[in-house]
């Protein structure tokens, strides 16, 4: 596929580090996906599988003044904002060493020191605390900006539309990342968002709307840079709507009945880390050599992960009574 | 003897006071300074009944109107409150939790536990309850019991000045999200307030008066009239004491036992609905943890099971009075097996 963006200049090193967290990403949830089968990982597990470019292409322009809110598919927004990797795949498996001690699991995981406010179980629950973390980095003149990603499913929820009015009455320093992999759950979002694309209602808020193809990191980055660099000089919200398709269920035991055998193709001919590795290797920024390395030593880290996480103690029984309140 | 000043300045004074202490306190909501935009004054409202009037331009930059958005601002103060500040939202009307509540009770209140104990959300959200304004079936509800029931919040319900300006002054330092009750027909109580501030702690029941016969549980604006009716029944020789329980959430426990246990005749009285409320839960409480006490079933004086009506010949029946009190403690008293 040709690259049409005119893109910014990223360093070795970022594109080395953007190369590893997509393939930290694709590692943690192709392993969470085989270790689910063998029915040792409690719960709903959500993948983020296909859509790497987008957490990374957005997040590696974030950094400590920042903050994020994330949604059920939450594995690779935390991994993109730099939560640890064992932590979250001890969480995972329940784990009193996970990064919400066993307490949150999957669909919760957090890192507040790292700005990542939570995987969501609520659809559409993360814009409204994105509008306060970024009114906080105005208040306070940080410079700091809030990302709020959201799927299809939860551009149709109140909240988000609430949140992108008053972030634009607010003129608040917050980017609206809506993840469009097709489906809400099992519902197309050709059917369920009333309009051709989801960014075409940033039209009725008065802020800008991006049109992104979400498998292509370089077209992410250049979108996600130029919205964070605007509202980072105080020239307010942007919504960004990523195009692509997740390579897994809704949910880990998902038949996807509803769907064509469009994953087999986007995996083919459309996959992130595949275009990624073409044209950093096409230019010779990177050579295959550089990526065959950080694919093995993510191996190693993932394999670490879960061995760590399957060793590790479940939480005691006292636990299940603290940290409701900070004091009571 | 400290001077006299409303509920609502009382309120008021504890907002400025801590406003003016700690930075981080900002103050956000629907007319919160109100005239947003419009051609006219700043500060136009403050508040829909004037409590935040005045902060606007003392505290420039600080106090935010917010469309009206519940979910939004509700949602933003508790994700600021994540960030470091000390948000105090208000929600006009406690009816109004419908359009807000995902924010509040699956966002806030889950945050500290859900995320392993590293999760500090500061947040207050002030909101108006109560009947007695014929304000009708959705501007009138009292709700509290609903929050009550979710562990992570905190409900605080106060009943005087006093105790508006103490008990939000402990909301605004507190670290854990508080949904903070007024009454709206006590804004205009007027009573003693200390000028500097001060802060009364969670989880301690105020024994508003003292009685050997029969113990009053009660909360909010059912202090006043369980007070008339203790009056009252003073007179026919009968002396109740009564308990202010001022949070729902920490519940005192200990003040209304040992009370229980003294007297052995319990009445509570609440004006929220009958079923899985304070009088449910304080009459269940006595029941399990003084049962060997109790010279008589408790009794429980609260709204019926309907939504508030408007007609004040309806709605006055509907809010508990003071007759009421006064046959429920004569049933305990009156009561052989």
């Amino acid at each position: 596929m040709t690259d049409t963006i005119e893109r910014r200049a990223l360093t070795r090193e970022q594109l080395l580090s953007a190369y590893r967290m997509m393939r930290s990403i694709r590692e943690f949830e192709e392993r969470v996906h085989r270790e689910f089968a063998t029915g040792e990982i409690p719960g709903f597990v959500h993948l983020y599988a296909g859509e790497e470019a987008s957490a990374v292409g957005v997040c590696i322009n974030l950094d400590e003044r920042d903050a994020i809110a994330s949604t059920h598919r939450g594995h690779g927004h935390c991994i993109a904002k730099g939560v640890d990797v064992g932590e979250m795949m001890a969480e995972i498996y329940g784990r009193r060493t996970g990064s919400c001690h066993g307490k949150g699991g999957s669909m919760h995981i957090a890192d507040l020191s790292k700005g990542m406010l939570g995987a969501n179980g609520i659809v559409g629950g993360g814009p409204p605390l994105i509008c306060g973390t970024a009114l906080t980095a105005k208040i306070r003149g940080t410079g700091g900006v809030g990302v709020a990603f959201f799927g299809d499913g939860g551009s149709n929820q109140g909240t988000t539309l609430e949140s992108m009015n008053l972030a634009c009455v607010w003129n608040l320093p917050a980017i609206f990342v809506a993840e469009n992999n097709g489906y809400a759950e099992s519902t197309a979002s050709a059917w369920s968002v009333a309009a051709d694309n989801i960014a075409d209602r940033a039209a009725g808020f008065g802020m800008p709307g991006v049109i992104v193809d979400g498998f292509d990191f370089f077209a992410v980055h250049e979108a996600a840079s130029e919205a964070i660099a605007r509202a980072r000089e105080g020239g307010g919200p942007t919504l960004i709507e990523m195009k692509f398709t997740r390579y897994y269920g809704h949910f880990e035991g998902d038949q996807q009945t509803y769907r064509a055998n469009e994953v087999e193709q986007a995996r083919a001919e459309l996959d992130c880390l595949k275009r990624f590795a073409a044209r950093v290797t096409e230019t010779g920024e990177l050579a295959r050599a550089d990526l065959d390395a950080v694919d093995a030593e993510v191996a190693t880290m993932i394999d670490k992960a879960v061995n760590e996480a399957k060793a590790a103690p479940l939480p005691g029984e006292a636990d299940l009574l603290t940290d409701v309140y900070v004091r009571y | 003897m400290a001077r006299s000043i409303t509920y609502r300045e009382a309120l008021n004074e504890a907002l400025t006071q801590e406003m003016e202490r700690d930075e981080s306190v900002i103050v956000m909501g629907e007319d919160n300074a109100g005239g947003a935009g419009a051609p006219g004054e700043d500060d136009a409202w403050g508040g829909v009944l004037g409590v935040t009037k005045g902060l606007y331009h003392r505290f420039p930059g600080r106090v935010l109107d917010t469309p009206i958005s519940e979910s939004a601002f509700i949602g933003a103060a508790i994700g600021a409150a994540t960030a470091g500040m000390r948000p105090v939202a208000e929600l006009m009307f406690v009816d109004f939790m419908g359009v807000c509540f995902d924010q509040i009770y699956n966002q806030a209140a889950k945050f500290r536990y859900m995320f392993g104990g590293k999760a500090v959300t500061p947040v207050v959200i002030r909101t108006m309850y109560g009947a007695g304004l014929r304000a009708a079936a959705q501007h009138s509800q009292c709700l509290y019991p609903l929050f009550t029931h979710i562990p992570g919040l905190k409900v605080v319900l106060p009943a005087t000045p006093y105790d508006a300006k103490g008990l939000l002054t402990q909301a605004i330092r507190d670290n854990d999200p508080v949904m903070f009750f007024e009454h709206k027909a006590l804004y205009d109580l007027a009573g003693p307030v200390p000028e500097e501030s001060y802060a009364l702690p969670f989880g301690e029941a105020n024994v508003v008066r003292e009685g050997g016969d029969v113990t009053i549980v009660t909360l909010g604006r059912m202090v006043h009239t369980s007070l008339e009716a203790a009056e009252r029944l003073a007179a026919d020789g009968v002396q109740c004491e009564v308990i202010d329980l001022r949070t729902t959430s920490p519940l005192d426990e200990d003040t209304v036992l040992e009370s229980a246990e003294a007297t052995g005749r319990v009445v509570v009285v609440d004006e929220a609905h009958p079923r899985c409320s304070m009088a449910t839960d304080i009459s269940a409480l006595v029941a399990q943890k003084a049962f060997g006490a109790l010279q008589a079933p408790v009794e429980m004086v609260t709204a019926p099971h309907t939504p508030v009506p408007f007609s004040g010949r309806l709605e006055d029946l509907y809010i508990p009075d003071a007759q009421r009190i006064v046959n429920a403690v004569k049933t305990v008293t009156g009561w052989t097996r």
